[in-house]
Protein backbone atom coordinates (compact mmCIF):
# COMPACT_ATOMS: atom_id res chain seq x y z
CA UNK A 1 0.00 0.00 0.00
CA UNK A 2 1.91 3.04 -1.23
CA UNK A 3 -0.89 5.62 -1.10
CA UNK A 4 0.11 8.60 0.97
CA UNK A 5 -1.76 11.72 1.93
CA UNK A 6 0.00 14.75 0.39
CA UNK A 7 1.47 17.38 2.70
CA UNK A 8 1.40 20.84 1.05
CA UNK A 9 3.49 23.82 2.12
CA UNK A 10 2.09 27.35 1.99
CA UNK A 11 4.50 29.86 3.50
CA UNK A 12 5.33 28.54 6.94
CA UNK A 13 2.18 26.46 7.17
CA UNK A 14 1.75 22.81 6.21
CA UNK A 15 -1.65 21.85 4.85
CA UNK A 16 -3.02 18.32 4.81
CA UNK A 17 -6.40 17.61 3.31
CA UNK A 18 -7.55 14.05 3.88
CA UNK A 19 -9.75 13.13 0.92
CA UNK A 20 -10.00 9.36 1.13
CA UNK A 21 -11.11 6.66 3.53
CA UNK A 22 -7.86 5.99 5.40
CA UNK A 23 -6.33 2.64 6.12
CA UNK A 24 -4.52 2.48 9.45
CA UNK A 25 -1.10 2.33 7.79
CA UNK A 26 -1.81 5.54 5.86
CA UNK A 27 -2.73 7.22 9.14
CA UNK A 28 0.63 6.23 10.63
CA UNK A 29 2.49 7.28 7.46
CA UNK A 30 0.82 10.68 7.57
CA UNK A 31 1.89 11.21 11.17
CA UNK A 32 5.46 10.33 10.16
CA UNK A 33 5.46 12.52 7.05
CA UNK A 34 4.10 15.50 8.94
CA UNK A 35 6.69 15.25 11.70
CA UNK A 36 9.49 15.07 9.08
CA UNK A 37 8.06 17.94 7.06
CA UNK A 38 7.70 20.23 10.07
CA UNK A 39 11.41 19.92 10.70
CA UNK A 40 12.43 19.98 7.01
CA UNK A 41 10.42 23.15 6.26
CA UNK A 42 10.64 24.86 9.68
CA UNK A 43 6.86 25.12 9.58
CA UNK A 44 5.18 27.12 12.33
CA UNK A 45 1.69 25.80 11.76
CA UNK A 46 -0.13 22.67 10.56
CA UNK A 47 -3.69 22.56 9.26
CA UNK A 48 -5.37 19.16 8.93
CA UNK A 49 -8.58 19.35 6.91
CA UNK A 50 -10.91 16.44 7.72
CA UNK A 51 -14.03 17.84 6.02
CA UNK A 52 -14.13 14.89 3.62
CA UNK A 53 -13.89 12.28 6.38
CA UNK A 54 -17.15 10.43 6.99
CA UNK A 55 -15.90 8.94 10.23
CA UNK A 56 -13.14 9.54 12.75
CA UNK A 57 -12.64 6.48 14.91
CA UNK A 58 -10.37 6.11 17.94
CA UNK A 59 -7.37 5.31 15.75
CA UNK A 60 -7.65 8.45 13.62
CA UNK A 61 -8.63 10.47 16.69
CA UNK A 62 -5.51 9.33 18.46
CA UNK A 63 -3.40 10.23 15.40
CA UNK A 64 -4.82 13.75 15.45
CA UNK A 65 -4.05 14.14 19.15
CA UNK A 66 -0.55 12.67 18.80
CA UNK A 67 0.24 14.77 15.74
CA UNK A 68 -0.83 17.92 17.57
CA UNK A 69 1.42 16.98 20.50
CA UNK A 70 4.41 16.11 18.29
CA UNK A 71 4.13 19.29 16.25
CA UNK A 72 3.89 21.39 19.41
CA UNK A 73 7.13 19.85 20.64
CA UNK A 74 8.63 20.70 17.24
CA UNK A 75 7.49 24.32 17.50
CA UNK A 76 4.42 24.21 15.26
CA UNK A 77 0.78 24.69 16.20
CA UNK A 78 -1.80 22.25 14.74
CA UNK A 79 -5.38 23.08 13.87
CA UNK A 80 -7.86 20.40 12.78
CA UNK A 81 -10.53 21.92 10.55
CA UNK A 82 -13.82 20.95 8.95
CA UNK A 83 -15.08 18.20 11.22
CA UNK A 84 -18.61 17.22 10.21
CA UNK A 85 -21.28 17.57 12.91
CA UNK A 86 -22.16 13.86 12.80
CA UNK A 87 -18.48 13.02 13.24
CA UNK A 88 -18.18 15.35 16.23
CA UNK A 89 -21.25 13.81 17.90
CA UNK A 90 -19.91 10.31 17.30
CA UNK A 91 -16.41 11.10 18.55
CA UNK A 92 -17.65 12.49 21.84
CA UNK A 93 -19.97 9.53 22.38
CA UNK A 94 -17.11 7.19 21.55
CA UNK A 95 -15.24 8.79 24.46
CA UNK A 96 -12.78 11.01 22.59
CA UNK A 97 -13.08 14.72 23.11
CA UNK A 98 -9.71 15.64 21.48
CA UNK A 99 -8.98 17.86 24.47
CA UNK A 100 -5.45 18.76 23.40
CA UNK A 101 -6.32 19.49 19.79
CA UNK A 102 -7.11 22.97 18.51
CA UNK A 103 -10.05 22.83 16.09
CA UNK A 104 -11.76 25.31 13.77
CA UNK A 105 -14.95 25.06 11.75
CA UNK A 106 -13.26 25.51 8.39
CA UNK A 107 -9.96 26.10 6.64
CA UNK A 108 -10.32 29.88 6.61
CA UNK A 109 -10.90 30.09 10.35
CA UNK A 110 -8.08 27.63 10.97
CA UNK A 111 -5.60 29.68 8.94
CA UNK A 112 -6.81 32.85 10.66
CA UNK A 113 -6.16 31.30 14.05
CA UNK A 114 -2.62 30.31 13.05
CA UNK A 115 -1.85 33.80 11.77
CA UNK A 116 -2.99 35.37 15.03
CA UNK A 117 -1.12 32.75 17.05
CA UNK A 118 2.08 33.68 15.22
CA UNK A 119 1.66 37.40 15.83
CA UNK A 120 1.14 36.86 19.53
CA UNK A 121 2.41 33.44 20.53
CA UNK A 122 0.54 32.02 23.53
CA UNK A 123 2.48 31.95 26.78
CA UNK A 124 3.98 28.52 27.18
CA UNK A 125 2.63 26.60 30.16
CA UNK B 1 -29.71 -10.11 21.41
CA UNK B 2 -32.94 -11.31 19.82
CA UNK B 3 -32.75 -13.00 16.47
CA UNK B 4 -34.37 -10.49 14.14
CA UNK B 5 -35.36 -11.62 10.63
CA UNK B 6 -32.85 -10.42 8.02
CA UNK B 7 -33.48 -9.35 4.44
CA UNK B 8 -31.52 -12.19 2.88
CA UNK B 9 -30.88 -10.19 -0.29
CA UNK B 10 -29.06 -7.55 1.74
CA UNK B 11 -26.68 -9.96 3.48
CA UNK B 12 -22.99 -9.21 2.96
CA UNK B 13 -19.81 -10.85 4.15
CA UNK B 14 -16.31 -9.37 4.14
CA UNK B 15 -13.19 -11.34 5.04
CA UNK B 16 -10.96 -9.32 7.36
CA UNK B 17 -7.33 -10.23 6.76
CA UNK B 18 -5.65 -6.85 6.16
CA UNK B 19 -6.27 -3.24 7.09
CA UNK B 20 -7.78 -2.57 3.65
CA UNK B 21 -10.49 -5.09 4.55
CA UNK B 22 -11.51 -2.95 7.54
CA UNK B 23 -12.09 -0.10 5.06
CA UNK B 24 -14.17 -2.50 2.91
CA UNK B 25 -16.22 -3.58 5.93
CA UNK B 26 -16.87 0.08 6.83
CA UNK B 27 -18.05 0.82 3.28
CA UNK B 28 -20.32 -2.24 3.26
CA UNK B 29 -21.90 -1.21 6.56
CA UNK B 30 -22.29 2.39 5.33
CA UNK B 31 -24.18 1.20 2.21
CA UNK B 32 -26.56 -0.98 4.22
CA UNK B 33 -27.13 1.84 6.73
CA UNK B 34 -28.08 4.16 3.87
CA UNK B 35 -30.39 1.53 2.36
CA UNK B 36 -32.04 0.93 5.73
CA UNK B 37 -32.73 4.65 6.04
CA UNK B 38 -30.58 5.39 9.10
CA UNK B 39 -30.08 9.10 9.74
CA UNK B 40 -26.67 10.53 8.92
CA UNK B 41 -25.70 10.64 12.59
CA UNK B 42 -26.78 7.05 13.13
CA UNK B 43 -24.95 5.94 9.97
CA UNK B 44 -21.83 7.65 11.28
CA UNK B 45 -22.17 6.02 14.70
CA UNK B 46 -22.68 2.53 13.26
CA UNK B 47 -19.83 2.84 10.75
CA UNK B 48 -17.51 4.15 13.48
CA UNK B 49 -18.46 1.21 15.73
CA UNK B 50 -17.81 -1.15 12.79
CA UNK B 51 -14.41 0.43 12.28
CA UNK B 52 -13.44 -0.13 15.93
CA UNK B 53 -14.69 -3.72 15.92
CA UNK B 54 -13.16 -4.54 12.55
CA UNK B 55 -9.78 -3.33 13.76
CA UNK B 56 -10.11 -5.52 16.87
CA UNK B 57 -10.93 -8.54 14.68
CA UNK B 58 -7.80 -7.89 12.64
CA UNK B 59 -5.34 -6.93 15.36
CA UNK B 60 -6.43 -8.93 18.40
CA UNK B 61 -8.32 -11.74 16.66
CA UNK B 62 -5.72 -12.26 13.94
CA UNK B 63 -8.36 -11.77 11.24
CA UNK B 64 -11.85 -13.11 10.72
CA UNK B 65 -15.07 -12.09 9.04
CA UNK B 66 -17.61 -9.29 9.10
CA UNK B 67 -21.22 -10.08 8.25
CA UNK B 68 -23.91 -7.47 7.86
CA UNK B 69 -27.58 -7.39 6.91
CA UNK B 70 -30.68 -5.27 7.08
CA UNK B 71 -33.04 -6.65 9.75
CA UNK B 72 -36.66 -5.97 10.61
CA UNK B 73 -38.71 -6.01 13.79
CA UNK B 74 -42.42 -5.21 13.48
CA UNK B 75 -42.28 -1.57 12.31
CA UNK B 76 -38.53 -1.03 12.74
CA UNK B 77 -35.70 -1.43 10.25
CA UNK B 78 -32.10 -1.67 11.31
CA UNK B 79 -28.64 -2.86 10.39
CA UNK B 80 -27.09 -5.88 12.04
CA UNK B 81 -23.32 -6.42 11.95
CA UNK B 82 -21.30 -9.32 13.33
CA UNK B 83 -17.52 -9.58 13.61
CA UNK B 84 -16.12 -13.03 14.28
CA UNK B 85 -12.58 -14.27 14.76
CA UNK B 86 -10.91 -17.47 15.91
CA UNK B 87 -8.24 -15.66 17.90
CA UNK B 88 -7.12 -16.03 21.51
CA UNK B 89 -10.43 -14.78 22.94
CA UNK B 90 -11.02 -12.43 25.86
CA UNK B 91 -10.68 -13.98 29.34
CA UNK B 92 -12.76 -11.35 31.15
CA UNK B 93 -15.41 -9.78 28.91
CA UNK B 94 -16.77 -7.57 31.74
CA UNK B 95 -13.35 -6.01 32.16
CA UNK B 96 -12.84 -5.72 28.40
CA UNK B 97 -15.93 -3.51 28.19
CA UNK B 98 -14.51 -0.99 30.66
CA UNK B 99 -13.29 2.32 29.24
CA UNK B 100 -9.52 2.37 29.16
CA UNK B 101 -8.98 -1.37 29.31
CA UNK B 102 -6.65 -2.57 26.58
CA UNK B 103 -4.56 -5.64 25.95
CA UNK B 104 -2.62 -3.90 23.22
CA UNK B 105 -1.36 -0.47 22.35
CA UNK B 106 -4.75 1.18 21.81
CA UNK B 107 -6.57 3.57 24.08
CA UNK B 108 -9.09 1.03 25.24
CA UNK B 109 -12.05 2.82 23.70
CA UNK B 110 -12.76 0.34 20.90
CA UNK B 111 -15.12 -2.13 22.57
CA UNK B 112 -16.63 0.15 25.21
CA UNK B 113 -16.96 3.04 22.74
CA UNK B 114 -18.52 0.83 20.06
CA UNK B 115 -21.09 -0.37 22.60
CA UNK B 116 -22.15 3.23 23.31
CA UNK B 117 -22.57 3.95 19.59
CA UNK B 118 -25.10 1.20 18.84
CA UNK B 119 -28.55 0.22 20.11
CA UNK B 120 -27.84 -3.45 20.77
CA UNK B 121 -24.50 -5.05 21.54
CA UNK B 122 -23.42 -8.59 22.30
CA UNK B 123 -19.93 -9.85 23.06
CA UNK B 124 -19.24 -13.59 23.12
CA UNK B 125 -15.75 -14.79 23.71
CA UNK B 126 -14.17 -18.08 24.68
CA UNK B 127 -10.45 -18.16 25.45
CA UNK B 128 -8.68 -20.30 22.87
CA UNK B 129 -11.74 -20.42 20.59
CA UNK B 130 -12.45 -16.88 19.46
CA UNK B 131 -14.54 -13.77 19.81
CA UNK B 132 -17.82 -12.71 18.22
CA UNK B 133 -19.22 -9.21 18.59
CA UNK B 134 -22.69 -8.46 17.26
CA UNK B 135 -24.16 -4.98 17.03
CA UNK B 136 -27.42 -3.51 15.80
CA UNK B 137 -28.53 0.01 15.05
CA UNK B 138 -32.17 0.87 14.34
CA UNK B 139 -33.37 3.58 12.00
CA UNK B 140 -35.40 6.22 13.82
Amino acid sequence: MSDRVPVLKIGDILLVSIQIDLEDQMVLDLQDDLSQQIVATSARGVVIDISALEIVDSFVGRMLATTAAISRVLGAETVVVGMRPAVAMTLVELGLSLGGVRTALNLELGLGYLRRAQVSPPASP
Amino acid sequence: MRNYPADEASREEVAIQASGDVVKARQTVRLLAQQAGLSLVNQTKLVTAASELGRNTLIYGGGGTAQAAIVRDVARVGVWVRFADTGPGIPDTELALTDGWTSGSGMGLGLSGARRLVDEFELDSTPGVGTTVTVLKWAR
